[in-house]
């Protein structure tokens, strides 16, 4: 007969957030194929068809017009291949907050499912939020070493960059996690995506420096958290790095990220717990 | 095992007894609880205590607030008015300690549709830290129980309703739980499942696990409750064994008759004073009494002639029907 005061055998106690994210990583390596392209594949598309192709028009471009200055001294490559890698872990970041979150909230109740265990909300948050941060390193790290291969990385500082890029998807992830649990549908995610991130995407830096855009683009792209991460990365990819400015880059992602953990925090809690 | 109190020690008001929060034996004491969902009360000030070792049932019409208890008593759903009391431990301080110890199988399933079987029950192992080992050892044992064997490294996807089902029972008992929590656990499952799962049930029941179980089936309830309350409208309406509630609630017999369409309402009228308590259903009439052939005698004798009828023993069915005033089907 079991007693009332017995602990279970045969367990061991560990962190809380590590049962969600033995979740996530089953699942992961269950359904991994399925993710391979748009991880893995796709921003080194764009940066063979962007910093290769576009790059060697932008380049003869510069140089007959001697402006090369503009790109930090650089070939094209160099100067979007840091833009295209924290580019990317916004969209990882983001991407896995949004369908898979919306799966557990509601179509398959998984997270319903692990909150009957001892798992608790916050377990799943920071479970979610360290899955993100290993995906986006992941898939980060791949670009990297892809990056380097082809000699584009010359600055002893380009490894911190993979730091940058997982930042970068937390604090995207976080507020799109808390977003998403806001909603009853996926209407609202398209939306998201095409307004917010795309935009973002294209408008934040990665494709061209900031100062090429009017007067007041260049203030809201400066507000923009997108544009911290690409300024912080190219900084540390290129070899240029000032200390106060990357300070006040990394100071708004932690912001955001923390901001963003604390929303979602309330919002799964009373999302889940009613 | 854990010795069986007859149901003679049971006898408890409605309100599911005096014996105090702190009852060595209650494994649940829940004291005028409820549940609000805004404006909206699901869970009306009830109280009721489940003892250890005994198969506990919660009856009562769709929406009558029993998923809402279950999953306070879980330790999912914050209790907005009350006390309860769930393994001595007070859910809004030890929910996790709680639900450690504890095995929850939810109305609607959780399952993850696109892991296999067997990475389902896994996961769920995993969630509890039990060790890799152990847990692949009880996910052979509970896949046998279910009878999934074959399914086992099958995508959830691809089994059927019942099958489901069964998983969702199966996972509910990886973590070994002291107390069990079945919401609706048959619903779905075929007559054999059904009995499978009954002597499942009751083998729990003799290694002293304490089982809680909501149902909408009254062959279920009476085989497998020792005692059960019925619930209507966020409250509880009665509380007893089976037998003392068939004999609180029903009488000895009932006389069913069957009238044409739209005719069991006129006949009704004309059967009152002339039998016992007359019930209307849609499709038939139910006449409460202590000997049902007398009944029918004198049903003929006002010549009145149902196309169909017959006297049946009273059963839970029938006290659902009076506390509830609706039959299971709504
Ligand atoms: N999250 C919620 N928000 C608002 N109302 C709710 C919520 N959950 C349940 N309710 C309401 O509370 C009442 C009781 O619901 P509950 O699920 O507890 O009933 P039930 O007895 O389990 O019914 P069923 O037999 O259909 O499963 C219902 O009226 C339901 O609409
Ligand atoms: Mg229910």
């Amino acid at each position: 007969m079991a007693s009332v005061t017995a602990v279970a055998p045969n367990t061991r106690r560990v962190p809380g957030f590590v049962r969600p994210y033995r979740y996530f990583l089953l699942r992961y390596r269950r359904t991994w194929r399925g993710t391979l392209t748009s991880s893995i594949l796709y921003p080194l598309l764009y940066l063979l068809a962007m910093g290769v192709g576009l790059g060697h028009l932008v380049n003869s471009h510069l140089a007959t017009h001697g402006g090369s200055a503009r790109l930090g001294g650089v070939g094209y490559v160099q100067f979007i291949a840091p833009g295209l890698l924290v580019a990317s872990a916004m969209q990882w970041g983001a991407n896995e907050s949004m369908y898979p979150v919306m799966g557990g909230l509601k179509w398959l109740k998984t997270y319903h499912a692990l909150l009957a265990t001892p798992v608790q909300v916050k377990d799943l948050v920071h479970g979610h939020l360290a899955w993100v941060a290993t995906r986006v390193g992941g898939s980060s790290a791949v670009f990297l070493v892809v990056v380097a291969a082809f000699g584009y990385l010359v600055s002893p500082f380009a490894p911190l960059a993979l730091f940058v890029a997982i930042l970068t998807g937390l604090a995207f992830a976080a507020p799109v996690a808390a977003f998403t649990s806001t909603q009853d549908n996926d209407s609202a995610l398209a939306l998201m995506y095409r307004l917010g991130l795309v935009p973002l995407f294209l408008f934040s830096g990665t494709f061209f420096p900031i100062g090429q855009l009017p007067g007041w683009l260049q203030v809201a792209a400066r507000l923009t958290p997108l544009y911290h991460g690409v300024a912080l990365s190219r900084g540390l990819m290129l070899g240029h790095v000032s200390v106060v400015d990357e300070l006040g880059h990394v100071g708004y992602l932690v912001g955001m990220m923390v901001i963003g953990l604390v929303w979602m925090r309330r919002s799964f809690t009373r999302r889940l717990v009613v | 095992m854990h010795p069986h109190q007859g149901n003679g020690a049971l006898r408890e008001g409605p309100a599911g007894g005096q014996s105090d929060v702190f009852d060595p034996d209650a494994v649940v004491t829940a004291r005028a609880l409820s549940k609000r969902f805004g404006d909206f009360t699901a869970v009306d000030a009830v109280s009721f205590s489940i003892r250890k070792g005994e198969v506990f049932g919660f009856l009562g019409p769709n929406g009558a607030g029993k998923t809402s208890t279950m999953r306070m008593v879980s330790c999912l759903s914050p209790v907005t008015e009350g006390t309860l009391r769930v393994l001595g431990l007070d859910p809004n301080h030890d929910g996790p300690a709680i639900r450690r110890r504890l095995g929850l199988v939810p109305q609607d399933d959780t399952l993850d549709l696109e892991l296999t079987v067997r990475d389902n029950l896994y996961l769920y192992g995993r969630y509890f830290d039990i060790d890799k080992r152990e847990v692949r050892a009880r996910v052979e044992n509970l896949l046998e129980f279910a009878q999934l064997l074959e399914k086992g490294d099958e995508a959830v996807d691809k089994l059927s309703g019942g099958m489901k089902r069964r998983l969702t029972i199966a996972r509910a008992l990886i973590s070994n739980p002291e107390l069990v929590i079945l919401d609706e656990p048959t619903t779905g499952l075929d007559p054999q499942a059904r009995h499978l799962l009954w002597d499942r049930l009751y083998r729990l029941k003799q290694q002293g696990v304490t089982l809680v179980i909501t149902t909408h089936y009254m062959d279920e309830a009476e085989q497998l409750c020792d005692r059960l309350v019925v619930m209507d409208k966020g409250r509880i309406v009665a509380a007893g064994s089976p037998r003392e509630l068939i004999a609180e609630f029903a009488t000895r017999e009932v006389a069913e008759l069957r009238f044409g369409v739209d005719e069991n309402e006129k006949m009704a009228d004309r059967l009152q004073g002339v039998a016992g308590r007359v019930e209307v259903l849609p499709d038939r009439l139910l006449v409460y009494t202590d000997d049902g052939d007398a009944v029918l005698q004198q049903v003929h004798e006002l010549g009145l002639h149902a196309e169909a009828e017959f006297v049946r023993r009273s059963s839970l069915e029938d006290v659902f029907l009076r506390l509830t005033g609706r039959s299971l089907a709504d």
